[in-house]
């Protein structure tokens, strides 16, 4: 009798055991620590926040904080040293690549949104988009009220092709809607003068506006049309990993060098080409720093 | 993976189920927001208008450079035609299509003012007219040389001018040869004008990348365009299958020349 006792005790205390190893296992910590490496999707032109710097090099204010949370991870696990391949995907593959396992963790310029966060997980969010209108300088265009009729560009592939759509409806007005494939190609709709205006996230056109030739001849103006958590992926069913990659933000949010980083990126000039982006800190993004959350786009819209 | 063709129905304003999938389609009712189907069935509808503009204009400009580069030497003029013919075969055959498409959006614009007013469709259909028409051009021009030399010098000794040569002799019997490299060229124009994505065209494939992009249902959206580019071109690949049955000359050209074994 008291040997059935003890065998069940030591049965369920193995089984506990097991279970908890099982649950502490993580399929990417384990791949990164058996192979020595692990492997960043990053954007090809996403400038600040993922871009490559030549040389299949890249850069960014995201690629920078993932080097930042990969570092902790690489010495949470013990390792010696990591190494990082780098994998440029779009706004097409992205979410595939991550699903699939060849990134393991992606810091590019992904929406954090409710369809997504089926197919992946998202880490919490250290960037906050806001969608603006870029014009020229002296077109007289302050808000979207007066873009009814007139021509607006924005990129195939992006939210802002169906936000376009939606405030036609909501407002009944009329855009003509141009579409530029990637968003180089949208900002050189407005420059040449086939469209009025670039709707698209304010990163990417303070960007572009610092790169173009004359700089001065364009302006970001009007209301935030929307507001968008743009966050790191991570594989969806491995919360282990994401808790690993939340601490490290947490940490570096905690020793305050998120400020750093956004004057690094966002306020100094940048390489390749030395440019400033000039983009001030928004409160948004603030408010993201001071209350770390993965909250997808649709919690942010119902705020408004 | 399972596959989720609903995605179809829905309204693409908020992602809600429309109430008639199919309405718009036959016009049994219209929904108050449009779905992923009307807006499918509308890209469509814009690839088959862009081939058939260009594959329009490729035809007319081909057939005419092709035969062209083929007059005989009989004077200045003509050798003039041939070297402008040559010039423009490898003009526009040595710079691929994307290219092309963005010379005739972006350069070519800022030169010649008037074709800013010109809307995207027109530029693009120009583009791949021009880079079809390069191609149709040799083939042409291929279809023409295969006839026996005979042909021509009989057409001279009845007196035929040049032009009633061509219009009598030489071309009926050319143009029925490229039929079969016709059909692919054709098709390929329905294939090729998937570039016009490039320069705001709101085609198929820029449906693909959009709309996969709102639904993440990447798959079933990519399966639905390729099923109608195919379907397209098939169509294309039927109409001329028709059009070479229906122009053969029996016993003109060759037994074996049969319109059935072709494809």
């Amino acid at each position: 009798m008291k040997m059935k006792q003890i065998s069940q005790i030591l049965a369920v205390t193995a089984l506990v055991a097991i279970s908890g190893t099982a649950l502490a296992a993580s399929a990417t910590m384990d791949k990164i620590k058996s192979s020595g490496a692990v492997t960043m999707g990053v954007r090809e032109s996403s400038i600040p926040m993922s871009y490559t710097t030549g040389d299949s090099r890249f850069d960014g204010y995201h690629v920078e904080a993932c080097r930042m949370i990969l570092n902790d991870i690489k010495d949470k696990l013990g390792m010696s040293t990591l190494r990082i391949n780098y994998q440029p995907v779009t706004s097409q593959n992205r979410v595939p690549l991550v699903q699939n396992g060849t990134v393991d963790i992606e810091c590019g310029t992904t929406t954090n949104n409710a369809n997504r966060a089926k197919d992946v997980g998202f880490a919490n969010t250290l960037y906050v988009e806001e969608v603006r209108i870029a014009v020229k300088a002296n077109s007289g265009i302050n808000s979207i009220s007066q873009l009814a009729g007139k021509k607006v560009a924005t990129t195939t592939g992006t939210t802002s092709v169906q936000l376009l759509r939606k405030h036609e409806k909501a407002n009944g007005v009329n855009f003509d809607e141009v579409f530029g494939k990637d968003h180089a190609d949208s900002f050189l709709l407005l420059e040449s003068g086939r469209a009025d205006a670039f709707v698209m996230d304010g990163s990417i056109l303070a960007g572009n506006i610092a790169s173009a030739k004359n700089p001065k001849d364009f302006k970001i103006v009007g209301e935030v049309l929307s507001t968008e958590p743009i966050a790191i992926m991570v594989p969806k069913n491995d919360p282990e990993f994401k808790a690993a990659v939340n601490a490290a933000i947490a940490k570096m949010v905690a020793n305050g060098r998120m400020p750093a980083l956004w004057d690094k990126w966002f306020l100094k000039p940048i390489p390749p080409k030395n440019v400033v982006v000039g983009l001030e800190l928004s409160p948004a993004t603030k408010n993201a720093w001071a209350n770390l959350n993965d909250k997808p786009a649709e919690d942010y819209a119902q705020k408004k | 993976m399972a596959l989720d063709f609903g995605v179809f129905c829905k309204s693409t304003l908020d992602g809600e189920v429309v109430d008639h999938c199919f309405s718009s389609l036959f016009g049994l009712g219209q929904n108050a927001d449009p779905s992923y189907l009307d807006w499918l069935m509308k890209a469509w509808g814009w690839t088959l208008a862009v081939a058939a503009l260009g594959l329009a204009i490729a035809l007319i400009v081909g057939a005419v450079m092709g035969t062209l580069r083929t007059l005989p030497d009989t004077g200045r003029g003509s050798r003039t035609l041939v070297r402008f013919a040559t010039a423009w075969v490898e003009l526009f055959r040595n710079i691929p299509v994307l290219v092309q498409v963005f010379l005739w959006y972006h350069v070519i614009p800022s030169f010649i003012l008037p074709l800013k007013l010109l809307p995207s469709y027109w530029l693009v259909s120009i583009a791949l007219g021009f880079y079809t028409s390069a191609r149709i051009a040799e083939q042409v021009r291929a279809g023409i040389q295969s006839l026996p030399s005979g042909q021509r010098a009989a057409a001279t000794a009845l007196g035929m001018t040049t032009s009633q040569t061509y219009r009598y002799i030489i071309l009926p019997m050319a143009l029925r040869i490229v039929i079969p490299p016709l059909t692919s060229e054709s098709m390929n124009a329905i294939k090729n004008s998937s570039v016009a994505f490039a320069v705001s065209v709101p085609e198929l494939t820029l449906f693909a990348m959009q709309a996969q992009e709102e639904t993440s249902r990447g798959v079933e959206i990519y399966l639905a365009v390729t099923g109608l580019y195919a379907l397209s071109a098939f169509g294309v690949n039927r109409v001329m299958a028709l059009i070479e049955k229906r122009s053969r000359i029996p016993g003109f050209i060759s037994a074996s020349n049969d319109a059935s074994l072709a494809h």
